[in-house]
């Protein structure tokens, strides 16, 4: 789960991380007069909005403003308005909430972040000498200025390992103390909140001599939602996909994808290697669905319903490979929910495993518009062709 | 011969008395697995599916000399009980619950490496393991299975049951199965399953089944490229899969350019390896590399 950059900001500073004051609005006239906007030295503002995604500044996302109608004016354009930048999709993010902060006088920004090496399987706590930009373009561009501290779990990060990263990002002798104390509270909080990732980006040197955090993204992990409650409370079901988001309600695995054949799936490996088929056949995946590995005839009627809601679906591939669950079962379910939804998009079950012929036999017999295969490449040809043959039919 | 587990592998199931527990092991017992307790802490002296269950680890294998153990222990206690086992000795640990925190995998990973390091951990989020007619510890079907000559690693599990019965269909059979799990935190990897294939005289041939995220088929690529003495068939998952989004398995997500299907397929080609672009090819292609393998021995 993503946290929204105020919520990061919360979140350590729980861990006694310094932030920089800030307020959330989320209407323009709660800008008013500027009596509760935090107070600013330098007389600016920069205005954020808070959406789940990174390159907000390119996008028109984060605007500096020198006076309280700016402010006024940043919230006005912004708020209720989607905001679309390299990584949110065309259709964009809604911008519901704006976090403004005074503007800081930045000398140089580096970059902090925590996250789990898979390679190494431990955590790992990464800094350059080279921040403001995506890690990512560092690792390209300036690979060595990324250096990076491994933990052993069983101590946690060492101090040593904290100076180390400052002396390696030439840190001066009196910065030393903030960062190693900025340092050994950041892995705290993500071992504490079972963060996914901690993201300062930049951290800023200011020219006072003090270090800053002036943006942090915070990624909080899946399995781990029993005990983080708090944290899961505020999440922001608005920033997520619709149809992800249902999925998630009913026990679905599902991902939004841009092609005309959909697919129904038991198990999230076999649903990858589906919708490859389904290219390798000539057609383009309408989305990824793992309908899970016990799967209920209540869960495919609501997999149906969330794969017929996509009106780009021109054809449907079912694949269930039955091993514990009957095949026989699963028929039973696809042809009680093919009823319920009324279903009339051209669709190809794939049944195989315990059952699969009993099961077959039921579909052919359901007098519904469904196509039975055994064989995995056979019925990824079929969807597809059925997906042209609907295509043309409807010109 | 197999990896891992055999006909005289004794198992006993963790989390015995629950609802998931008391089903696989009903179907491990049908499979002929010998599986000769339980544990459920509490429940120790009672009888279950007419085998002994015990309060901890430590008695059932002082009682039953278990060498191996599976678990169904729902998520927030499966790192313990990965801790239990390995302390009471287990060698062979499948663990198949899913959604166990990366916190706690990492804890528990750094105190094998520590304490146990002969323990072999399969998962978590696994469909387990099993040598055909000998041995099934996990949840996939038994039936799907024939006993042959192909090693099979994967890190999925329906797309595991089509690589197995593709090469049961093709006559080949398997020699063990070992579903390796889809999380980014896990046991056994590829190379630890390539490297006891490699010694196992019955696998004349390695099928490896990977997907998308992290770097695990690439290392796979640079092990094999160094030299292994089998032929090896490969198909990764989620050519198709778009960037950032995590597909389904918490380990299967593209991030920051790395860990693309497109990718790892290259580096196993540049290894040797038989890399398929299609599933349903996984089992023709297996028996094409062995037929051609032993018409060229016979040539020569």
């Amino acid at each position: 789960m993503n946290l929204h950059e105020y919520q990061a900001k919360s979140l350590l500073s729980e861990f006694g991380i310094p932030m920089p004051s800030g307020a959330l609005i989320q209407s323009a006239d709660e800008v008013g007069d500027g009596a509760h906007l935090p107070a600013s030295e330098s007389g600016r503002w920069v205005v954020k909005a808070q959406v789940h995604s990174g390159a907000r500044g390119k996008a028109g996302g984060v605007r500096l403003v020198d006076e309280v109608a700016g402010v006024t004016q940043a919230a006005t354009d912004l708020l209720g308005t989607r905001l679309v930048t390299l990584q949110s999709g065309p259709a964009g993010l809604p911008v519901d909430s704006l976090l403004v902060e005074p503007a800081a006088d930045i000398r140089h920004e580096y970059y902090l972040a925590v996250t789990v090496d898979r390679a190494l399987q431990r955590v790992v706590m990464v800094a350059s000498s080279q921040g403001g930009m995506d890690i990512e373009a560092v690792a390209e561009q300036h690979p060595e200025s990324i250096h990076r501290a491994v933990v052993n779990p069983t101590v946690g990060l060492g101090a040593y390992q904290a100076r180390e990263l400052a002396f390696a990002l030439g840190l001066p002798v009196d910065q030393m103390k903030g960062f190693v104390s900025l340092a050994l509270k950041l892995y705290r909080a993500f071992i504490e909140r079972d963060a996914a990732l901690i993201e300062i980006n930049p951290l800023a040197a200011l020219t006072d001599g003090e270090l800053a955090i002036v943006d942090a993204k915070v990624a909080l992990d899946d399995n781990a939602e029993y005990r983080q409650a708090e944290w899961w409370k505020r999440r922001d079901i608005a920033q997520e996909d619709p149809a992800e988001r249902k999925a998630i309600d009913h026990g679905l695995n599902y991902v939004s994808l841009d092609g005309n054949i959909a697919c129904m799936v038991n198990g999230a490996g076999l649903a990858m290697a589906t919708m490859d088929l389904i290219q390798h056949a000539g057609g383009k995946p309408a989305n990824f669905l793992d309908v899970g590995g016990g799967t209920s005839a209540a869960k495919v009627t609501e997999a149906f319903k969330l794969i017929l809601e996509n009106p780009r679906v021109e054809a449907i591939l079912v694949n269930i490979f039955g091993g514990i669950v009957r095949c026989d079962l699963i028929a039973e379910g696809i042809i009680e929910a093919a009823r319920e939804v009324a279903l009339e998009v051209p669709t190809v079950v794939r049944l195989a495993g315990t059952n699969a012929e009993q099961g077959r036999r039921m579909l052919a017999e359901s007098g519904l518009a469904l196509t039975a295969e055994d064989e995995l490449a056979a019925a990824a040809n079929r969807a597809v062709a059925l997906a042209n043959t609907k295509r043309e039919a409807g010109r | 011969m197999s990896i891992l587990v055999d006909e005289s592998t004794r198992v006993i199931c963790q989390g015995f008395t629950g609802k998931q527990g008391t089903f696989h092991s009903e179907q491990a017992i049908a499979y002929g697995t010998r599986l000769v307790g339980g544990v459920t802490p509490g429940k120790g002296g009672q009888t279950h599916l007419g085998l002994p269950v015990f309060d901890t680890v430590a008695d059932a294998v002082r009682e039953t000399g278990a060498t191996a153990s599976m678990i169904y222990v729902p998520a927030p206690f499966a790192a313990d009980s990965i801790l239990e086992a390995a302390a009471a000795g287990i060698e062979v640990i499948a663990c198949i619950t899913e959604g166990i925190p990366v916190i706690d995998m990492l804890k528990v990973k750094a105190v094998l490496a520590q304490d146990y390091p002969d323990a072999c951990l399969i998962g978590p989020n696994c469909p387990g393991l099993i040598t055909p007619d000998s041995c099934k510890i996990g949840i996939m079907p038994g039936s799907i299975h024939s006993k042959g000559r192909v090693g099979i690693v994967s890190r999925s599990g329906t797309l595991t049951y089509e690589a197995v019965a593709q090469t049961t269909a093709t006559g080949l059979g398997q020699s063990t199965c070992v579903g390796i799990g889809g999380d980014p935190i896990g046991g056994l990897d590829f190379i630890d399953c390539l490297s006891r294939f490699a010694d196992d005289p019955q696998t004349e041939l390695v099928l490896m089944v990977g997907e998308i995220g992290g770097g695990a088929e690439e290392a796979a690529a640079e092990f094999i490229r160094q030299g292994y003495p089998k032929p090896v068939v490969a198909y990764i998952a989620g050519a198709t899969a778009p960037a950032g989004k995590r597909m389904g398995h918490a380990g299967a997500v593209i991030a920051g350019g790395q860990g693309t299907a497109a990718a790892k397929c290259a580096a196993l080609r540049a290894a040797g390896v038989h890399v398929v672009d299609s599933p349903a090819e996984l089992g023709v292609t297996a028996a094409r590399v062995l037929e051609n393998r032993s018409e060229g021995m016979s040539t020569s």
